[in-house]
């Protein structure tokens, strides 16, 4: 018996070597660093949560995380809606299929820096083909130098990248419900908005979880785009949690301060993906204790 | 009353339904049977309004209903698969054609009541289907059908993935289920035991073709074509050339062509003294199958695989040769285009 113990821990070692070189080690010398102070020279003082309190009570991280949280929220109420309705409107069948899904998969292979420099170009006011047509309609645009036409831009950009994802995710789950329900539904007289509201959606509830989970977590995360953008501005406009970070790390070279904060933006990102989870999955299992309700 | 008139459909040059002439009574249970891909769930497509027939006319008392939307036909269907609609509660699924109906609240909480009742749900209301079992969900989907009091209802293959103990108890309640509402109701299967307990009239199809159509037990007793018999015969219907079978070729008069058909039950073992009224056969065994009470004996006939359904608990070794026995009276002949040699006595089963 004691033998057979000390086999299984053999077995599990491998994965347990992985998970701490990619994984938990490089996270402790995060914590390493928030939790000191250092003047170069690798001289280290001990200065326990300092940092974590200075960096919550600072008015520069809660503009940042404010801007990250505004910056998600509208990705999401404009992402998904808009995946879901392109996926409903996608051909089920012929060649239309395969021509749709590679015009829907195209932006999502551009790398993120590209798809940045092309929106950039895209939108100077003097040689832009974007910014040269709004221009010449009349309207005033200029991401460099207007707060709302940098939102406006970094967020089209988003949705232009990103919005297949969805697309995709909720087309295969649309794709996998046979088609009997759908004549069920005929039969029954069901309308348009009776199949999403009854069949449909239900039957993408899964996959739209992903979705909406993995649409957050990246948009709360985006650095590369605003970064090759906006740069953070106008003045600190689009600086958004992980452009700050950056700021701090590399710019003034604060590692204390910014080993903290990635910390908390670390929690922040777990924090809000679980209440994410928690309620979506909440709303699929309620059906158990649901109270009759007539 | 439904009649179908010489409905034809054609999907890609392949034929789906080849010149279907039927005629459905109300209140009578309708069993189209055959195997998969001859045609059944195509017809009740076409039944439904859901696919346009190339040819042919669909009445409905009397009344084409061939332009008619399926909206706006009185039907109800339910399917092999169990849907239902998975966000909404039983009592709101069975609820919802009437819903759709528009009619008033307490008229639909009484009929989904009775409903509920009848197919033994009343406990489960406030469930969602997914937490249901298998047939408790076809439940649901046969309540559905059953409130809306359709005047045509179509259930393609409704007890097909379901466990045999469900399977029966559920097959025994439908006939009454729907005979009550007077309406013209359609089932198909692949099994023609499950025809044959639910009894009523069946179409036997074949490769989109009706082969025949009549009550249930003439067409199993009787059958006037190769196919059907074969169609209704679960073992496989032995067959074998007549050619060659000296005794049965005076039996059946001057002709030395066809087909002889003989189903496994009817098969037994041979006596010691062989009777005037019996044929005997020799065959080598290849494998047998005991269930307890019968034995099935696979055997090869003149080059054909042969079953035979014995009573009791029998063992042969693999190879071995044994000699079987019919009723000539028990046996069905064929001419060579698969029709009905009758005998003049007439058969018995």
């Amino acid at each position: 018996m004691k033998m057979q113990h000390n086999k299984a821990w053999f077995m599990v070692l491998p994965m347990l070597l992985v998970v701490a070189v990619s994984a938990i080690i490089p996270l402790m010398t995060v914590v390493n660093y928030s939790v000191q102070d250092s003047f170069g020279n690798n001289e280290f003082f001990w200065v326990g949560t300092e940092w974590f309190q200075e960096i919550l009570a600072s008015e520069r991280f809660h503009n940042a995380l404010q801007r990250t949280l505004l910056f998600s929220g509208l990705i999401l109420v404009i992402e998904i809606p808009l995946g879901i309705s392109i996926a409903l409107a996608m051909p089920r069948r012929g060649i239309a299929v395969s021509f749709c899904l590679v015009l829907m998969a195209l932006p999502l292979l551009i790398p993120w820096n590209v798809v940045g420099t092309i929106w950039q170009v895209f939108g100077r006011v003097d040689i832009g083909l974007l910014g040269r047509g709004l221009s010449s309609l009349g309207i005033d645009y200029n991401y460099t130098q207007d707060v709302f036409d940098a939102w406006v831009t970094l967020i089209v950009m988003d949705v232009w990248h990103w919005t297949s994802l969805v697309v995709l995710l909720c087309y295969s789950g649309l794709v996998s419900i046979p088609e009997v329900y759908y004549q069920a539904a005929r039969i029954d007289g069901a309308s348009r908005w009776s199949v999403f509201r009854f069949i449909q959606l239900p039957k993408i509830k899964r996959v739209l979880l992903i979705a909406v989970l993995l649409r957050f977590m990246d948009s709360f995360m985006i650095y590369t785009e605003p970064f090759v953008v906006t740069g953070g501005g106008p003045g600190n406009a689009t600086t958004f949690l992980s452009i700050d970070l950056v700021q701090m790390a590399v710019g003034q070279f604060d590692l204390g301060p910014a080993a903290a904060m990635s910390l908390i933006y670390f929690l922040v990102i777990l924090l809000l993906s679980w209440v994410f989870y928690t309620v979506m999955t909440s709303l699929d299992n309620d059906s158990n204790s649901a109270g009759r309700g007539r | 009353m439904l009649t179908l008139e010489n409905i034809s459909r054609r999907v890609d040059s392949q034929d789906y339904l080849v010149d279907i002439s039927l005629e459905f009574q109300r209140g009578e249970l309708n069993i189209l049977l055959g195997p998969t891909l001859s045609g059944k769930t195509s017809l009740m497509r076409v039944m439904a309004g859901l696919d346009r027939p190339d040819s042919g006319r669909i009445l409905f008392d009397g009344e084409s209903v061939l332009g008619e939307p399926v909206q706006q036909r009185d039907l109800a269907m339910v399917y092999q698969q169990f849907i239902n609609y998975p966000s909404l509660t039983v009592y709101e699924n069975i609820a919802s054609p009437l819903r759709v109906a528009g009619l008033a609240e307490a008229a639909i909480k009484s009929r989904v009541a009775q409903a509920a009742d009848l197919l033994k749900l009343t406990a489960y209301l406030d469930r969602k289907p997914g937490n249901l079992s298998g047939g408790q969900q076809q439940r649901v989907a046969l309540a559905r059908a059953l409130v809306k009091r359709a005047s045509l209802v179509l259930l393609d293959e409704p007890l097909a993935n379901l466990d045999y103990k469900l399977r029966e108890e559920l097959r025994a309640e439908l006939p009454t289920l729907f005979a009550e509402l007077g309406a013209v109701l359609v089932y198909a299967t692949t099994e023609p035991s499950e025809a044959l307990v639910l009894g009523g009239k069946t179409a036997c199809l074949s490769e989109g073709r009706v082969e025949q159509f009549g009550p249930t037990l003439t067409l199993y007793r009787d059958p006037n074509t190769l196919m059907t018999a074969k169609l209704f015969s679960d073992p496989p219907l032995n067959t074998a050339a007549v050619k060659g079978m000296n005794e049965l070729q005076r039996f059946i008069g001057s002709s030395d062509t066809g087909t002889l058909a003989v189903r496994a039950h009817h098969l037994r073992l041979a006596s010691e003294i062989p009777t005037a009224s019996t044929f005997e056969i020799r065959g080598r065994v290849d494998v047998i199958e005991i269930t307890g009470s019968e034995t099935f004996v696979h055997l090869q006939f003149m080059g054909q695989p042969w079953v035979a359904q014995l009573d009791g608990m029998h063992t042969f070794r693999p190879g071995a040769e044994i000699a079987l026995e019919f009723e000539l009276d028990d046996c069905l002949l064929f001419d060579d285009n698969g029709v009905r040699v009758r005998k003049p006595s007439g058969g018995r089963i």
